[in-house]
């Protein structure tokens, strides 16, 4: 019998912890695909983040750290100095790559440091039970902005990939989603370039996914789904904010 | 090939760097204070020359991930910082302590607490032996006295860091990093320790993947990985420590003190002696482990014991520990960076020779 589709063979074979209807599945799936394309899994390193996907170190098949709060991008420099030849990235979420770890982030593009950096966008603190992130939209509600995000009080959202891309260490910063199956695909061929550029020398490549918490966001999957196409494509578009090859994506 | 340096006239931060290069070190990841910056100038200097890595993190908390990163492939890494910066660090010393990750972390005290001073302090005792960061762990913490000790313990730290898997600590301070004298540099010296049992350096499909971790949301997993790690405490405690004996053998007065001030307590000691006082020293050359048996030899013929600290006193506390407060132990010390003299310890030694 001819198999059509399976599991991706650096995407270890156990059940995870995730809550049903989160993407965080789909971006590992996609990473996990391209490693397995490009045949890189026994020199890979990855470093995973506090937060929800913390433990995705019991998922990826290749050799695994994980890091303090924030510090990811700043141990996958250590990783990465050490060890040129090897492949390495991170996986982050918005509140480690975007608030507490927003140094590491910043400098670690602006050294132009040779990993791929995977961050997921889902406009909360997911983990910790809801709280809000520096990706919060105004008006929206969480566990500490009761009363709907008050810019008033506290402040705007922050725009990683049009920030990241001011910098000359970055080689991609690229924003994609994964709401539907042709997003899917472009968050696809966006993660296997970023993961190229490593290959190539190129510099930092950050690929921003926006994605959905239905648990946190008190919505099904299906309606997750809906608020992250009518109000986080708006607030945060889709697109290529800088590639330093050129090339286009789609 | 590096070869030994018999004699060579170098300042303390700058030996430290070079004997860390001769003990393999291949990442040094760094962050400029005051009064270490020469340590990572050195680095900056000599490193690429010997295809090592030096690299100026954004903040001291990005230098010891990058450790953490470095070391967690198998990698001899360091980092070095002076008090403020050792706080900063605290974090991610726990993480590696966590993670069994054995790394190399040097800290040039200076006058605090805040921003405190720029002057040599040894105010950071409690923090290197009792609490490095959150949770429970030790880590170990070496103290030198002389710009040779600098040198000699850097090989002795990585090398005792690596067969234990924790973090180590070279506790000196702005006077023994600013001050120059003589040392000699030994030959180059590899690690000895197999790494392959646990370092993330790519499995190449040879090996499960390996996983650096410090998180066990089961309280009885991660009680049995800290009682595992207390019981190698043990151990360490049994074999690593190390002291300096120094005219104990028929002591009334022991005076404890390590690093800078025991240099000044040890002119102190021999300036009793020409007045008739029988005073000795016990010099702890390990911090954690304590030399107990070491100290509780020192102070058999002693009436009482004299601390001198540069603080308001931090390993007078281990010394009344190990000896179980069986004999009064005074203190003298100076503190905010004040250096204590020969001659005002020399008076302290005398009030209490008449005591006894």
């Amino acid at each position: 019998m001819a198999v059509v589709f399976e599991r991706p063979k650096s995407l270890l074979d156990v059940p995870t912890h995730y809550c049903p209807g989160c993407t965080h599945g789909i971006v590992h799936r996609i990473i996990c695909e391209v490693i397995d394309e490009m045949g890189i899994e026994g020199d890979t390193v990855g470093v995973v983040p506090v937060g929800c996907s913390v433990m995705a170190y019991d998922y990826f098949g290749c050799d695994v750290i994980e890091a303090p709060h924030g510090r990811a991008p700043a141990v996958a420099t250590g990783v990465k100095r050490a060890n040129p030849e090897k492949t390495v990235f991170t996986y982050q979420g918005d509140g480690d790559l975007a608030a507490i770890g927003t140094c590491e982030t910043v400098h670690s593009a602006a050294r132009g440091e040779n990993i791929v950096v995977v961050f997921i966008n889902n406009t909360i603190y997911g983990m910790t039970g809801g709280q809000m992130a520096p990706t919060t939209i105004p008006g929206q509600i969480t566990q500490t902005t009761p009363y709907g995000r008050d810019v008033k009080i506290a402040g705007y959202p922050v725009r990683m990939c049009e920030m990241l891309s001011t910098l000359d260490g970055v080689a991609l910063a690229q924003r994609v989603s994964v709401d539907s199956v042709p997003h899917i695909r472009d968050a696809k061929k966006a993660i296997r370039k970023a993961f190229e550029n490593e290959k190539e020398k190129r510099g930092f490549s950050i690929i921003e996914v926006l994605s959905t918490c239905p648990t946190n966001w008190g919505l099904t999957p299906l309606e997750a789904i809906k608020r992250l196409q009518d109000e986080m494509i708006p607030y945060y578009p889709l697109g290529v904010y800088k590639d330093i090859t050129g090339e286009e994506t789609k | 090939m590096l070869k030994k340096i018999e004699r060579n006239l170098m300042k303390g931060n700058e030996a430290l760097a070079e004997a860390a290069i001769r003990a393999d070190c291949k990442c040094f990841f760094g962050y400029p204070i005051t009064p270490q910056t020469e340590l990572a100038a050195y680095m900056a200097k000599r490193m690429p020359r010997v295809n090592g890595v030096f690299l100026q993190a954004e903040s001291e908390i990005a230098a010891i991930n990058m450790v953490l990163g470095a070391a967690s492939t198998g990698v001899r890494a360091m980092t070095s910082s002076s008090s403020p910066g050792i706080s900063l660090k605290s974090e991610g010393i726990s993480y590696l302590a966590a993670s069994d990750v054995p790394a190399l972390i040097v800290n040039v005290q200076r006058g605090g607490p805040g921003l405190g001073g720029i002057q040599p302090s040894q105010a950071d005792y409690w923090q290197a032996t009792r609490a490095m960061g959150h949770g429970d762990f030790h880590i170990l913490v070496f103290a030198p006295a002389s710009v040779q000790e600098m040198v000699d313990m850097v090989s002795k730290a990585f090398d005792t860091a690596e067969k234990y898997r924790m973090p180590a600590m070279l506790l000196a301070d702005g006077l023994l990093g600013q001050m120059m004298e003589p040392v000699s540099l030994p030959e180059l010296s590899k690690s000895k320790c197999d790494k392959s049992g646990w370092a993330a350096d790519g499995h190449k499909f040879k090996r499960p993947h390996h996983i650096i971790n410090s998180l066990y949301l089961q309280p009885d997993d991660l009680e049995k990985l800290v009682v595992e790690r207390f019981k190698r405490y043990e151990t360490v405690k049994a074999n690593e420590t190390d002291a300096e004996l120094y005219l104990t053998e028929d002591c009334d007065i022991l005076l404890c003190a390590y690093g800078a001030s025991a240099r000044v307590a040890k002119t102190a000691v021999n300036m009793a002696r020409k007045t008739g006082i029988k005073a000795g020293l016990f010099r702890p050359k390990t911090l954690y482990p304590f030399p107990v048996n070491e100290l509780n030899e020192a102070a058999k013929t002693a009436k009482c014991l004299l601390d001198v600290e540069m603080s308001m006193g931090q390993m007078i506390d281990d010394v009344k520990l190990a000896i179980n407060c069986s004999k009064p132990v005074y203190f003298y010390g100076r503190t905010g960076g004040a250096i204590p003299v020969p001659a005002d310890v020399l008076e302290k030694i005398k009030t209490l020779g008449g005591e006894l």
